[in-house]
């Protein structure tokens, strides 16, 4: 699949000595789409991101932007935020700025205008001529984002670019990565913040041991798995429903309980078998947020199988 | 305003990036205050050395004679005499003995003679006679004696002075003798002190600066743009210029102090050759030693941990810096010392005290040259190959072993 200015993994390996890293990874970011990376720590994401970035380079695979493998001078098109902290404490804002979107390859003028356009848009203008290391943490990271922004990349990719930040930056730094998603840009980031990442992706990849488990978008990965419905009994005992064959009872808030179906099992039968014990309030197919599937999924190789409560979040039951 | 704007113009070629990166180093150094200060103290050290030096010169090298007037004929001899062994005695006659004495006993005569008895002359002194004047009181004591020799003979004390000032000794030497002055000596040792205070500190500049990058994880943002040879040689670039500026201010500042003050009797031709030399060496030094710095310093992430890696490379230093400042100026033509300020570890601080001093043998600096600048390609590429290797990874030190594997 060639996705004209998209960004493509392809069967990208990675070992660190006996540690598998990266095992067979491929995914790819459409252009203009915003495509949340999530996995457990050290499950492979910023060594997904440091190899597009040719900080490391992958010991097999391919890593394709605009259908081409990315070249050092491709590379420079790339938008690059480090996971920790990657500005030099002792030098101005705004020279750092400027300084890296000329190691970007613009000219002295345009990156100053650059600079002082996102440090604008960001909401660190008045900062500009203070030492990054006088900056609090969360306008730091807000410099950081102009610094992947400042020369006007056509791939952008953001490691945990969500962490510390307040909710007014949060909005700022999502309207940010939809802007440059509109514009054509394809737009990877990593993120535990599974809330923010269901709300703002386009799709969503579960990198789990260096391996894609989950890759699709919100609405495919909340659908996919065994179905999943929500039946309000008001006033019958929960354990009802452990007397339907078939069904899971996979947790429950108040008088509602959360039912996985095996699969082919027809949700009528459920919905009979509740009607049997008394009125039923409420009868609904639930979507499990992307916390439940993250959970389902990267534990799913663990040797003791989940189940019951801690798989269900009040969040998801309506 | 829209932050968006049009594609940008991605080009940007090897030796644009190592200049981006060297004046960025430059920038952020000059401004900052530690460089400010060090120069501004290295300066005022040269500066009061050389003043210094001028004043113990000047204390030293005259003495004062008073002579009585039973001894006041002696006057031209005396300072006559001084002259031709080549010490500046200043002989007056003093009103009396009396007064004689007290100038002697409140130090404003080093001798008084107060008269002779035959071949003796008897001298008034506070303490004791140093050991020149009196070499130069007893030649003339001698020379009295010979003249009154001479009349009572019957001959002309005049005529037999003047054949004896004939008498010479014709020397054809074999091998060229060489001369070291003392103040070539010093102005070598403080060459050699500002040689090794600049390539210790701007070799830790280096190693401090590739840290601050790793640890700060900025140099994970500047890998993606430019490649990990243009950003080590951007920052020794930098760096080096900033070293140099400091050095050449230093070493004029110095050699001007020196010449102003009068402690220094150089020509001018051998100040410029000095300073020429030392930065020559500076260049050269710190190209040898930055590398080194750099590569050791890609392998560590804290900068608490910096002193321990770069040691090695310090002490390597600090032996031709210690070395050179106690031996050569007794022994300005120590063999090993000479064997030592050949080889390329030793020749930036060693090299330069020697041709401070004066008297090197051109096929001598030639090998220096030679090895140094040959050392250099080898080191780019072992000190490059660890800088990228180590640069990316943070954490716990590498391993210079695994660091160097290509």
């Amino acid at each position: 699949m060639t996705a004209a200015r998209g960004l493509e993994f392809e069967r990208i390996h990675k070992r660190y000595g006996e540690l598998v890293a990266l095992d067979d990874l491929s995914f790819d970011i459409g252009a203009g789409e915003v495509f949340g990376f999530v996995g457990s720590n050290g499950a492979g994401k910023t060594t997904t991101m440091r190899i597009a970035l040719g900080v490391l380079s992958a010991d097999s695979g391919q890593v394709r932007w605009d259908g081409e493998p990315i070249t050092f001078e491709t590379r420079r098109r790339i938008g690059y935020m480090p996971e920790e902290r990657g500005l030099y404490p002792k030098m101005r804002v705004g020279e750092q700025l400027v300084y890296l979107a000329r190691l970007h390859g613009l000219s002295k003028a345009a990156a100053a205008e650059r600079t002082r356009a996102w440090a604008e848009r960001l909401g660190v203008a008045s900062r500009l001529d203070d030492d990054v290391l006088k900056l609090s943490l969360g306008n730091q990271q807000r410099v950081q984002l102009a610094s992947a922004l400042v020369h006007d990349p056509q791939v952008l990719v953001l490691d945990e670019p969500f962490s510390g930040l307040d909710p007014v930056a949060v909005e700022v730094m999502s309207s940010v990565l939809r802007e440059k998603a509109d514009t054509g840009v394809p737009v990877l980031f990593s993120s535990h913040q599974l809330d923010l990442v269901q709300r703002i992706c386009d799709r969503v990849g579960i990198v789990q041991d260096g391996r894609m488990v989950a890759c699709g978008t919100v609405d495919e990965l909340r659908g996919a798995g065994p179905e999943q419905v929500v039946v309000d009994v008001p006033g019958a005992d929960p354990s009802w429903a452990y007397a339907v064959p078939g069904v899971e009872v996979v947790g429950n808030d108040g008088s509602a309980v959360v039912l996985k179906l095996e699969p082919g099992l027809d949700d009528q039968t459920v919905l009979h078998a509740a009607l049997a014990i008394g009125p039923v309030r409420e009868f609904a197919r639930r979507r499990p947020p992307l916390t439940e599937l993250f959970k389902d999924v990267v534990s799913a190789p663990a040797d003791e199988p989940r189940e019951g409560q801690e798989a269900a979040t009040a969040g998801g039951v309506r | 305003m829209s932050p968006d704007g049009a594609p940008a113009d991605v080009r940007l070629s090897p030796t644009q990036a190592v200049w981006l990166v060297a004046e960025r180093e430059l920038r952020t150094r000059l401004r900052s205050k530690a460089f400010r200060i060090t120069t501004v103290a290295l300066v005022v050290l040269v500066v009061a050395f050389a003043v210094v030096m001028s004043l113990i010169g000047s204390l030293g090298s005259t003495s004062k004679v008073g002579l009585t007037e039973a001894t006041a004929g002696l006057q031209q001899q005396v300072v006559a005499t001084a002259k031709a062994q080549g010490r500046d005695v200043v002989a007056v006659v003093v009103s009396s003995e009396a007064a004689g004495r007290k100038q002697v006993s409140n130090g404003k005569l080093d001798a008084l003679v107060v008269g002779t008895s035959g071949a003796r002359l008897q001298v008034v002194v506070d303490k004791s006679l140093d050991d020149s004047l009196r070499a130069t009181l007893t030649a003339v004591a001698g020379r009295a004696a010979l003249n009154s020799a001479i009349s009572r003979l019957g001959g002309d004390p005049e005529q037999v002075a003047a054949q004896v000032a004939r008498a010479d000794v014709s020397v054809s030497a074999l091998q060229p003798e060489t001369t070291y002055s003392p103040q070539r000596l010093a102005v070598g040792s403080v060459a050699g002190i500002l040689i090794y205070l600049a390539l210790i500190a701007t070799g830790q500049l280096v190693a401090m600066g590739v840290v601050e990058e790793k640890s700060s994880r900025v140099v994970e943002l500047l890998l993606a743009t430019i490649r990990p040879w243009q950003l080590m040689a951007g920052k020794v670039l930098g760096i080096g210029l900033i070293g140099l500026i400091q050095v050449a201010v230093v070493g004029i500042a110095g050699m001007l102090a020196g010449q102003l003050a009068g402690s220094l009797s150089l020509s001018v031709s051998a100040s410029v050759g000095i300073v020429v030399w030392l930065i020559v060496w500076f260049v050269l030094g710190f190209t040898l030693y930055s590398l080194v710095f750099a590569g050791l310093g890609a392998l560590v992430s804290r900068q608490e941990d910096v002193g321990g890696v770069v040691a090695p490379a310090t002490m390597l230093l600090v032996v031709g810096y210690v070395v050179g400042i106690s031996v050569l100026p007794s022994s300005p033509a120590n063999t090993a010392v000479a064997v030592m300020s050949l080889l390329p570890a030793f020749s930036p601080t060693l090299m330069p005290m020697r041709l401070a001093m004066g008297a090197v043998p051109v096929w001598q600096i030639a090998v220096s040259l030679v090895l140094a600048l040959a050392a250099i390609p080898l080191l780019v590429a072992l000190a490059g190959r660890t800088y990228r290797n180590g640069v990316v990874r943070t954490g716990a030190r590498v391993s210079l072993r695994d660091a160097v594997r290509p």
